[in-house]
């Protein structure tokens, strides 16, 4: 029971906003989480804070032990935490396959060149190879940018709303191919999501956020079934009989 | 004691001359987001039309007092026939392209009007020294000062509040602040963004045109007066922050004053204690002593 | 690269251009050479322009390599051409190692009007500098070039010469490392530094290299440029200079390093012609030109030739 990653206490605001308030969370080796809340609840935020993209205004996040807080992006990428994002952040004027050559490159890959290919093939992405990464559909654009945070083979791969912003009928394909990457390597997955299909498929643990807190946290059926989860993030409300 | 008092009042006069460019380029840019480097045109412009306006008006023989309207009408018809003709012909077609493509352009407009200007005025030099002369001088301690440099404090004042006033409490300056503030949901709020930016195009050119004409006594009107001027605005603006009009006029003062002791102690090192300034400031504070938050990325 | 045939032409235009010095009219061996040792100016900017930057201040290193190049040959008395160019490199790469730390930091308008500011101090220091010749500046004369007497009225000649070989060389340096990860990276870097920065690489590191090695081209141009005119003056590092390199970039555009010299030879060209006929209209023409590129061919004239080529 050595947990990879572990955050204690933190908190953060923007003026009168509060994004987290004494977040505490720790999370296994090898276990795929997904974070839900409504929009505003403070998922990304917590992305944020665990890739040093913020700084949180009290609290402690250790990876493997080290201390996170402080470092920036480029550092915690180092120390093996990958990330992709809920607007994909490439290169637009690239095509994919030098995208992918430029994060092997990062990587000090020792054959460039067969490890995109590789990379390409894995996720599909072989076909889009030359076209510039700017003009593709939302969907391709989404894979690459999640293949590009695979690169670095990182032991923590947090994902911004993988499927957000993809046709409902390639949803499941995406997860698909990500999960197929990762598995049997030990890679811990915390994935934010909105749709609670894909979250009760692949996920084996599920935590809630609401205005800032942890609301629920634990096995999917248990927190999905929850009452403040299904007012607060879900949605709906239960009715005493219908 | 009264040679420190000389320097801090040349400090004040030269930031005054600084003020009355930055506050121009500061709110185009605050507005448009564009750093228009025809600015130095637009200033050299207003020294040339107030060459040729009040020069005609003293050599008509009229009352040398009503000279300086003729500065001040000069600066008006400078800003509000070249502004909207760049703005309109040349800007307007450019918006949302990259900043540095918009500062080329607008570098690209400095190099037309800058020949415009040799085309209509020739290369001779033009002399307008009766409004600079007519005041007198008057003294701190044994030096004499022309009390034309006072006009120039005191009109630098003056725009700066008036300028403080149409912002903050006008329905006008408030549209204005909206769209430095967000150009996208003021639009959406129905806020005609289009004649914001030509009004404060225009009005940006007018305060060039007036740094102008009000120098124009004081040098001789040549060609190549605007070139020197932006760069030397452009400082003043970083210290004070992009589109921050208070930045503007304490970037002025910190520049002048500064200056002011450089010239004095140590000559040469003119244009490296104003640049020198410039790179302080922004090594402490990155984007300049007054600067708005910006929203996150990711 | 498929196809890539940079590598060809850049040696066999450095043939042909080579081929010209022994016999070639003076007045075409000065534009070339002025061409060339502009163009690597030119070619320093293209690599920065690469990485999403635009320098208006180039003209800081081209004004250093020249006046210490100068100054090498006038103070202390070691008038060798190639001693001369060597110092005019290392002088700027060195004041480009030091500003480069902070420059590196700034992006957009900031790194533009900064880099401008440096610039200007430079031309403020000249300027008011009456033992360098104030506004006026002071000529140079080589006598020998890496140690081998010149003979009388041939020193041009050799000069030119030697910008062709500078060129050919840098020409595939900055080639190759173009078509290298670093490459790739800096034009990543123009494209989305924050990803860059989340996938572990240092932005500020390329950023700082690409604009020593922009600062060394350019005092290397003004070392050749010296040499070629045989004069120097502050002109080289006002922000008109500076603009003018711009021009020169976007005109050629950034899709090959034969296109900045292209570019500056055909800049330098209409710019004597127009000196000659319309010299009051010159900067009214560069404005409309910069304009019309902006506007219509915003990758520049190299653009025409990418565009040609694949077509074929």
């Amino acid at each position: 029971m050595n947990p990879v990653l572990v955050a204690t206490g933190l908190d953060k605001s923007f003026g009168a906003v509060t994004a987290a308030a004494d977040i505490t969370l720790s999370f296994e080796r090898a276990t795929v989480v997904s974070l839900i809340g409504a929009n505003g609840a403070g998922k990304t935020t917590f992305l944020n804070m665990v890739t040093g993209y913020l700084k949180p205004d009290r609290g402690s996040i250790r990876f493997e032990g080290r201390e996170l807080t402080g470092h920036t992006p480029r550092e915690i990428t180092g120390l093996g935490i990958g990330r992709s994002f809920q607007i994909p952040q490439l290169f637009h004027s690239l095509s994919v396959r030098e995208n992918l050559l430029v994060a092997e490159g990062i990587a000090h890959a020792t054959h460039v060149e067969a490890e995109t290919d590789a990379v390409l093939a894995r996720f599909d992405l072989a076909s889009y190879g030359g076209q510039p990464a700017g003009l593709l559909p939302e969907g391709v654009r989404k894979l690459l940018d999640v293949a590009m945070a695979l690169v670095a083979k990182p032991k923590v791969l947090l994902l911004d709303e993988p499927t957000s912003g993809v046709a409902a009928d390639e949803k499941f394909g995406i997860m698909d191919l990500v999960m197929g990457a990762v598995r049997g390597q030990g890679v811990t997955v915390l994935f934010v999501e909105h749709d609670m299909d894909i979250v009760a498929r692949y996920a084996a643990r599920v935590v809630a956020f609401y205005d800032g807190r942890v609301i629920a946290d634990g096995e999917p059926a248990r927190v999905l079934g929850a009452a403040d989860v299904r007012r607060y993030v879900i949605g709906e409300e239960t009715h005493a009989a219908t | 004691m009264s040679s420190i008092l000389a320097i801090l009042f040349d400090g004040v006069v030269y930031s005054s001359w600084l003020f009355m460019m930055a506050a121009g380029l500061t709110l185009i840019y605050g507005v448009m987001r564009i750093l228009n480097i025809a600015h130095g045109s637009l200033y050299a412009l207003g020294a040339y039309a107030a060459a040729t306006i009040a020069g005609a008006w003293l050599a008509a023989g009229y009352a040398p007092v009503g000279s300086y309207a003729m500065l001040a009408l000069a600066a008006v018809l400078v800003g509000v026939v070249v502004g909207p003709l760049v703005e309109r012909g040349l800007l307007r077609r450019m918006y949302g392209q990259d900043e540095v493509v918009l500062l080329l352009v607008t570098y690209a407009a400095f190099l037309m009007l800058e020949d415009a200007i040799k085309l209509v005025w020739g290369v001779e030099s033009k002399l307008l020294t009766e409004p600079y002369s007519l005041p007198g001088n008057f003294h701190i301690g044994a030096l004499a000062y022309p009390r034309y440099n006072l006009v120039l404090i005191t009109v630098a004042i003056v725009t700066g509040l008036a300028l403080a006033w149409a912002l903050y409490r006008t329905r006008q300056g408030k549209l204005l602040l909206a769209v430095i503030h967000d150009r996208e949901i003021s639009a959406a709020m129905g806020i005609n963004v289009t004649r914001v930016y030509l009004v404060t195009f225009t009005l940006g050119s007018m305060l060039a045109g007036l740094g102008g004409a009000l120098t124009a006594p004081t040098i001789a009107v040549s060609p190549g007066i605007g070139v020197e001027v932006i760069v030397l605005s452009f400082a003043v603006v970083v210290v004070g922050g992009l589109g921050s009009l208070g930045g503007a006029a304490l970037g002025a003062l910190l520049v002048g004053v500064v200056r002011s002791f450089a010239v004095r102690y140590w000559p040469e090192a003119e244009l490296f204690t104003i640049y020198g300034v410039m790179a302080l400031v922004l090594i402490a504070r990155p984007k300049g002593l007054f600067s708005a938050p910006e929203a996150r990325k990711i | 690269m498929r196809g890539d045939r940079t590598v060809p032409v850049l040696a066999v235009a450095s043939a042909a251009l080579l081929a010209l010095a022994p016999a070639a009219p003076q007045w075409l061996v000065f534009l070339l050479a002025l061409a060339l040792s502009k163009g690597l100016v030119v070619l320093g900017l293209v690599l920065l322009m690469r990485t999403g930057l635009v320098s208006f201040g180039q003209g800081l290193y081209f004004g250093l390599g020249a006046y210490s190049a100068a100054l090498l040959a006038n103070r202390a008395g070691l008038a060798d051409a190639g001693l001369m160019i060597v110092a005019g490199t290392a002088c700027a790469a060195a004041v480009a190692g030091v500003l480069g730390l902070l420059l590196a930091r700034y992006r957009e308008i900031f790194f533009a009007m900064l880099s401008l500011a440096f610039s200007m101090i430079l031309y403020g220091g000249l300027v008011k500098s009456s033992a360098l010749g104030s506004t006026d500046g002071f000529n140079l004369h080589a006598k020998e070039f890496g140690g081998m007497a010149l003979a009388a009225g041939l020193e041009r000649r050799v000069f030119y010469a030697g910008s062709v070989v500078a060129v050919f060389v840098t020409g595939l340096i900055v080639h190759r490392y173009l078509s290298s990860h670093w490459g790739r990276l800096s034009a990543a870097i123009r494209d989305n530094e924050l990803r860059v920065e989340y996938l572990g690489a240092s932005v500020y590191r390329v950023v700082y290299v690409n604009y020593v090695a922009a600062g060394a081209l350019a005092g290397m141009g003004g070392a050749f440029a010296a040499l070629a005119v045989g004069h120097v003056d502050p002109e080289t590092a006002y922000w008109t200079t500076s603009g003018e390199f711009v021009f020169i970039a976007i005109l050629g555009g950034t899709g090959s390093v034969l296109a900045p010299f292209l570019s500056t030879a055909i800049f330098e060209a209409v710019r004597t012609i127009a000196n000659q006929y319309a010299p009051n209209v010159w900067q009214m023409t560069l404005g409309i030109a910069m304009l019309a590129i902006i506007m219509f061919l915003p990758r520049g004239l190299w653009s025409l030739v990418a565009r040609g080529r694949r077509s074929a």
